[in-house]
């Protein structure tokens, strides 16, 4: 019979008023196996501890039940109190009469009543607890960074910086994301390339750091400090290695294509690079754009380039790393504006997204920075633009707010004015939300200095008429009807998680929102973490944000990968499953109800059995339920734990 | 039976959202009658319906199985097996020739300690309309 105290707190008044705690420990002194009963006034205090620690020498104590608030409070300060005694932390369980007890009931016959039971229900546990180790695993001290846009290649260098091997994969064949396509950025108005260029630089070149760009990941398995990762290489058609960047192939190329970088407005080739500053500064083929591909004939390319580099002949490869931690940093795209028909997006050449005025902007643009309007390439004189176009629209498009566009929109209409000193800019808007450092100054530097004009209000219809279009819509602060008309339309469209993140999800088998934005493990405190150990989110994957944002969620990732790379080993929870091999039969109906496939096949002399891994499983104890012979068994919470708990209850 | 009689419900809460929706109950100070004793569970999924079985034969006059919300699971999937283990248990039990007041299954979140206390009221004053649990007490 084990040896178990019983410690019932007052918690002040907050249990001794409306529970006898005198009345509760007397009845758990006749309970089985129980050898002592205290109570005190806060047993979490630290001479409260003392009494624990005291009662485990003196009494010789092996089981300890406190009746208390809830084990989410202070159930780890009193397994730590029972560890300094010398007994295992894992013979300390709570009985709840706080949180569900005292302060939801006001019958103090009732409430002690119940408070009895819960005891009892836990002296019953106790008793089948075994004593348990926390379990080490082997961390492998190499990351894996899912991304190379501005977040991905901050937490790339922070953990890189620190001396750890980073693993980064870029679907794209350059590193940069979105940022790349940028002219230049809130609140300060410098150019996007002028910080992001060193950054791909310092990428590139840092030792520590394995580019893998026009790459993917398929797969990956395993569990913190040892995942396995599956990557694909997507086919370049060009050797990189051989390659040696002269761009030939692209001046040459006799076939010239629309441009997805430029947003469609060209001039792209089927080979070539998005942008001349592009790290890797290596090219593709884009097989369903190249001449030879399509029809047989051609191969310019490889008849220029000086050192034979280009393959037709290249096929996807595959190739597996191992590491010990993830960092999920897949951006975003904007949704394709052309569900909104009341713009016309698609209809008219002049009605364009954001991203796309970026383009006209960039030095490096279709119009190498002159704001020309695609249609006929006149500079535009009236300029419309319309926020939240797909965002805070819960009927049409996306229910939350993009958060970028106010201020990229400002900074649209600053950048316009600059360039066309003559022009006017008008903003449809539905609030002008500027939370930010140096953020609301900014908006109204547009609207003061830069003569932005701002209508609150939503756009009904956009449509031509002579050679312009006409944007009808509401001025909801005059209630007047406005018609504007305009050269040029920009619409702000919503932000949405990148292309390759739902495929993402499932392979790393993290949650996602309703958007398929990635979930965190908390919103407030946990906020880079995910629900699965190892696994990290950084910048836009999340939900949208800005780059100052972005690179401090990085940052703030990096930290907890480095966090975790400071210990050889890690201490895992030792309450997982475990199977009795005697008892199983092999069935293996628990294996589909594991969602983290922990159980594996076993060999025996005369049979398979099920055996769990300890390092995947996560102690859910689905496969327990599941199991019909009742060979598995999860730890602390066991068939005769749960069934002792019952029959303590029911008394 | 004393005019006073009160049920006896045996709770299995997942400790990520129900046994946590009924600590912010607590937290809160919401009343709900001394009736429901939660056992904490790591998961809805891990909940065996022989738990449930052994609750009614120990006399519980009410059993409830509460989880994340469906989609919500903290293990992804778990409360799926345990939404359709128990629709079976649930005609099971009716077969049986319990009533279907007896034995509930409930989606309550961390945030929805209110929908705990409702849980644990409306049970309660079911089960004391349907009187103590006869069918499947074990006769001592």
């Amino acid at each position: 019979m084990p040896r178990t105290g019983v410690f019932v707190c007052w918690c002040g008044i907050n249990i001794a008023k409306t529970v006898d705690v005198e009345g509760v420990a007397a009845a758990s002194r006749s309970l089985p196996g129980v050898v002592h009963a205290e109570t005190y006034k806060y047993f979490c205090s630290e001479p409260g501890q003392n009494l624990i620690k005291e009662a485990i020498w003196e009494k010789r104590l092996d089981r300890v039940v406190i009746a208390t608030c809830s084990p989410s409070m202070h159930q780890a300060t009193f397994r730590e109190a029972a560890q300094a005694a010398g007994l295992n932390p894992y013979l300390v369980q709570i009985a709840n009469i706080r949180e569900q007890c005292s302060w939801v009931h006001s019958n103090r016959e009732e409430a002690t009543g119940k408070a009895v039971a819960l005891v009892t229900a836990m002296v019953a546990k106790v008793r089948r607890d075994e004593p348990l180790q926390a379990f080490t695993l082997p961390v492998n001290r190499r990351v894996l960074v899912i991304g190379g846009g501005i977040a991905g290649m901050q937490a790339a260098l922070d953990i890189a910086d620190a001396g750890y091997p980073v693993v980064l994969v870029e679907r794209e064949p350059n590193l940069g994301g979105r940022m790349a396509q940028l002219s230049e950025t809130f609140p300060t108005l410098d150019c996007a390339s002028c910080i992001l260029t060193p950054k791909t630089a310092e990428v590139a070149r840092h030792p520590l750091i394995e580019l893998l760009a026009y790459s993917e990941v398929r797969e990956v398995s395993g569990y913190v400090g040892a995942f396995t990762a599956t990557i694909a290489r997507k086919p370049a058609y060009v050797d990189w290695d051989k390659c040696i960047g002269c761009m030939l192939c692209q001046e040459k190329c006799p076939r010239k294509t629309p441009s997805d970088f430029q947003r469609g407005m060209g001039p792209g080739k089927a080979i070539g690079v998005n942008f001349p500053q592009a790290v890797p500064n290596r090219p593709v083929i884009h097989r369903e754009h190249c001449t030879y591909f399509q029809t047989g004939k051609c191969q310019v390319c490889a008849r220029i380039c000086p050192v034979d580099a280009v393959d037709f002949n290249q096929a996807e490869t595959t190739q597996e790393k191992q590491v010990g931690a993830i960092v999920v940093a897949t951006g975003y795209e904007v949704v394709a504006p052309d569900q909104f028909g009341e713009y016309g997006y698609g209809k008219y050449p002049d009605v364009i997204d954001s991203l796309a005025f970026e383009r006209l902007n960039s030095s490096s643009g279709p119009t190498d920075g002159v704001i020309r309007r695609p249609s006929d390439g006149a500079v535009p004189k009236e300029v419309v633009f319309i926020q939240c176009a797909g965002s805070r629209d819960p009927d049409k498009g996306k229910p939350y707010c993009s958060k970028i566009c106010c201020m990229y929109t400002a900074k649209h209409a600053m950048l316009y004015r600059h360039k066309v000193p003559d022009g006017q800019a008008y903003i449809f808007y539905m609030d002008i939300r500027a939370g930010g450092k140096r953020y609301e100054e900014f908006v109204q530097r547009a609207v003061e200095n830069d003569g932005a004009l701002y209508l609150r209000g939503r756009v009904a219809r956009v449509y031509p008429e002579d050679g312009r279009l006409v944007v009808k819509g509401v001025d909801t602060l005059s209630g007047q009807n406005v018609e504007v008309f305009a050269d040029l339309v920009v619409l702000a469209t919503a932000a949405v998680p990148s292309g390759g993140a739902p495929g993402l999800a499932q392979a790393l088998k993290v949650g996602t929102d309703e958007h398929g934005f990635f979930n965190e493990a908390h919103p407030k405190l946990r906020p880079v973490e995910t629900l699965t150990r190892g696994i990290f989110l950084a910048g836009s994957a999340l939900a949208p944000k800005d780059i100052s944002e972005s690179v401090a969620q990085a940052s703030g990732a990096a930290a907890k990968v480095l966090a975790l790379f400071s210990r050889e080993e890690l201490l895992a929870d030792p309450l997982v499953a475990t199977v009795n091999e005697s008892h199983c039969s092999g069935c293996f109906w628990c294996r589909p109800t594991c969602p983290y496939q922990a159980i594996e096949e076993k060999a025996l002399r005369d049979r398979q059995v099920a055996t769990v891994n300890a390092g995947l499983c996560q102690g859910c104890g689905a496969c327990a339920a599941a199991c019909r012979n009742g060979a598995m068994k999860l730890r602390g919470f066991t068939d005769e734990q749960l069934l002792a708990e019952v029959n303590a209850l029911c008394l | 039976m004393s005019l006073t009689w009160e049920p006896k419900i045996v709770g299995f809460a997942c400790q990520w959202c129900t046994y946590a929706g009924a600590d912010l109950a607590g937290t809160s100070r919401l009343q709900y009658p001394a009736t429901v004793r939660p056992i904490r569970v790591p998961c809805s999924g891990r909940v065996n319906p022989a738990f449930v079985l052994r609750a009614f034969q120990r006399g519980a006059d009410g059993v409830l199985v509460a989880g994340c919300h469906p989609g919500d699971c903290h293990y992804t999937t778990g409360n799926l097996f345990t939404r359709r283990r128990y629709s079976l248990v649930k005609r099971f039990l009716e077969y049986l020739g319990m009533e279907p007041e007896r034995f509930r299954v409930e989606w309550i979140s961390a945030a929805e300690g209110k929908r705990f206390a409702q849980v644990v009221q409306e049970m309660t004053a079911d089960l004391k309309q349907l009187g103590p649990n006869w069918k499947m007490r074990e006769t001592t």
